[in-house]
């Protein structure tokens, strides 16, 4: 019986020659991500045995974003002790403030490859999917094993099969695509499922595109989101990736839980109403709706393409008086090409609030807190009730394109229409 | 393992973001934590909630982000058990390593209501409603799982085994 490749990675990580949804595994884990999180990590780390010593430094990543640079004296303090811990354990790869997004930094720091098992105290390490590699996140405790022994047990999830055709439209974004996606298939529709996304539409994406559907595929429940690697990722990971890798691909008669198809040529932008991400609804049936935020970055849409596009809309203009626009490029590279390219002069004309590397106004802790009453929208990850802010507020999420609009008109335009 | 206590009734795909909100992550302290425990999604919580009371809930509870301090303040508040049509898979993990029990009913889920007097008996796997005089039953939990929770979690399991 043919293989997926979330069976074919996990049966290598098993150390086994093939394994069956279902079953559960002791895995070996590839590499093991952490962001400002290290610090729980560490402090149940330390809880199993009293001298533990991380069981391979050179697999773990530590990158401070979430709230990056400190916005508090406790995080301060937290960061402080992280800063103690790396040293300690001697993890050289460690990314302090200011160096971007721990999935972005990840990716272009070479870290991920095809065929990968990789887990992250972070949902949106599904992400590394985009380069075929099975990623998915975990808890504090889970990750606190994985440093000590390097496994973790896993139940080997059932595979649906995402077949996605057609060309999009101008300005329809990858992440219109993946907000129509999760709108048909529910935030719990792939619950415990892996994901693997085919088509001549996630062909023709760019790396930008594939990296902002399996971030957000974790929306709709998933353990993981696979892209089979093909040219565009080599071309990616070339001058990256120091050292062999074998890719990783599905059998022609390999067993999918179910097939979804879609077909995007007609697909119009996406918009995810308050408070659930699969609330979506066509740009057309919200337009005109005021704003009083637009947001552009974090892990799902803060990436050259995303920066790119909305330079391209606010070129030459200036945002609505009524709205703060803040942009957080998701890396420090990132946001030297966005220099070097002179989008980040033509945003600030335009009257946007230019803010480091890091998660930022996503998490609702500092960079751009929202107000009872007020609406943003936002290229961000979730709009959960009080995610950004106040619990009062409305979060409307939407592609890098119509975050620019909208900041232009000051109320949801559909990009098309500039 | 037997949890008795009151239901408190909630809705589907109550995220980790209205269990503790991001700007509570940086609390340390369990008294502090507590405080703030579904705040966003139920400001009286803590007004109607008693040690050992229950969470029911419908489908996907704990959605959302990987942040195990969702399920601590849970089970620092005292909660019993959670009872849910489905769990998110990165929740239902965090809360077995946690010791915090989490049961899979979607009949009980349907049928409680909030203040029904509740007793769920972990090891045998039912759940009996002693307002309506219900019983549901639930596929009992795995042995090695039974363990971590009586031991209260992942790390004094691993504890208790290193001093046998």
């Amino acid at each position: 019986m043919g293989e997926t490749i979330t069976e074919k990675i996990l049966a290598r990580a098993a150390g086994k020659r093939s394994v069956e949804a279902g079953e559960f595994i002791e895995a070996e884990v590839d590499l093991a991500m952490s962001h400002d999180n290290t610090f729980l990590v560490s402090k149940i780390f330390r809880e199993i045995r009293e001298k533990n010593m991380v069981w391979n430094p050179d697999r773990v990543v530590v990158v401070l974003d979430h709230r990056s640079p400190a916005n508090s004296i406790k995080t301060a303090e937290m960061h402080k002790d992280i800063r103690g811990f790396v040293e300690i354990h001697h993890i050289k790869n460690f990314y302090d403030v200011g160096e971007g997004i721990c999935h972005q930094v990840v990716s272009e720091k070479g870290f991920v490859y095809p065929g990968m098992l990789i887990v992250g105290t972070d949902s949106h390490t599904t992400t590394y999917g985009a380069f075929g590699a099975f990623a998915t996140g975990i808890g504090a405790t889970d990750m606190a094993m994985v440093w000590s022994t390097g496994r973790l047990w896993l139940k080997v999830p059932k595979t649906l099969r995402f077949n996605i055709s057609g060309k999009p439209g101008r300005y329809v974004m990858a992440r219109d695509i993946i907000l129509h996606i999760i709108s048909r298939v529910g935030v719990d529709g792939a619950n415990y499922r892996s994901c693997e996304f085919y088509g001549d539409t996630i062909k023709g994406m760019s790396i930008d595109g594939r990296m902002c559907i399996a971030n957000q595929a974790v929306e709709m429940g998933v353990k993981a989101a696979i892209i089979p690697p093909d040219k565009k990722t080599f071309d990616y990971l070339k001058s990256r990736v120091h050292g062999l890798f074998k890719s990783v691909y599905a059998d022609d008669d390999a067993v999918y839980e179910k097939n979804f198809d879609f077909d995007i040529s007609d697909l119009e932008p996406q918009v995810a109403c308050p408070h659930k991400i699969d609330n979506v609804k066509p740009i057309s049936r919200v337009v005109g709706l005021d704003v009083d935020q637009a947001v552009l970055g974090s892990c799902t849409n803060g990436r050259l393409e995303d920066i790119a596009i909305a330079a391209e809309i606010l070129k030459g203009k200036t945002i609505s008086k009524n709205v703060r626009m803040i942009v957080s490029p998701a890396s420090r590279s990132v946001y030297l090409q966005c220099i070097e390219y002179g989008y980040i002069q033509i945003l600030m004309k335009a009257g946007a609030v230019l803010v480091n590397p890091g998660c930022g106004p996503c998490l609702g802790i500092h960079q751009g807190v929202i107000a009872s009453g007020e609406r943003v929208v936002s290229s961000t990850s979730r709009n959960f009730r009080g995610r950004m802010g106040s619990p009062d507020a409305e979060i409307y999420l939407a592609s890098p394109a119509t975050v620019a609009a909208s900041a232009l008109r000051g109320k949801i335009t559909d990009p098309r229409e500039i | 393992m037997i949890i008795k206590g009151k239901a408190i009734k909630y809705g589907n795909d109550v995220n980790t973001d209205v269990i503790l909100p991001g700007r509570y992550l940086h609390l340390t302290d369990p008294e502090e934590m507590v405080k703030h425990v579904l705040e966003d999604l139920d400001p009286d919580f803590l007004k109607k909630f008693h040690i050992g009371d229950v969470v029911v809930a419908g489908r996907n509870f704990g959605c959302g982000s990987s942040r195990e301090q969702a399920v601590m303040c849970l089970k620092y508040a005292g909660v019993g058990c959670i009872v849910a049509k489905s769990f998110a898979r990165i929740f239902y993990r965090n809360a077995i390593n946690q010791g915090l029990p989490v049961v899979e009913s979607p009949d009980a889920a349907d049928i409680i209501d909030s203040g029904d007097e509740l007793e769920i008996d972990i090891n045998e796997g039912f759940i009996v409603d002693k307002t309506k005089n219900l019983r549901f039953s639930f596929h009992p939990i795995p042995g090695f799982i039974k363990k971590i929770l009586e031991a209260g979690g992942l790390i004094p399991r691993l504890k208790k085994l290193g001093e046998e």
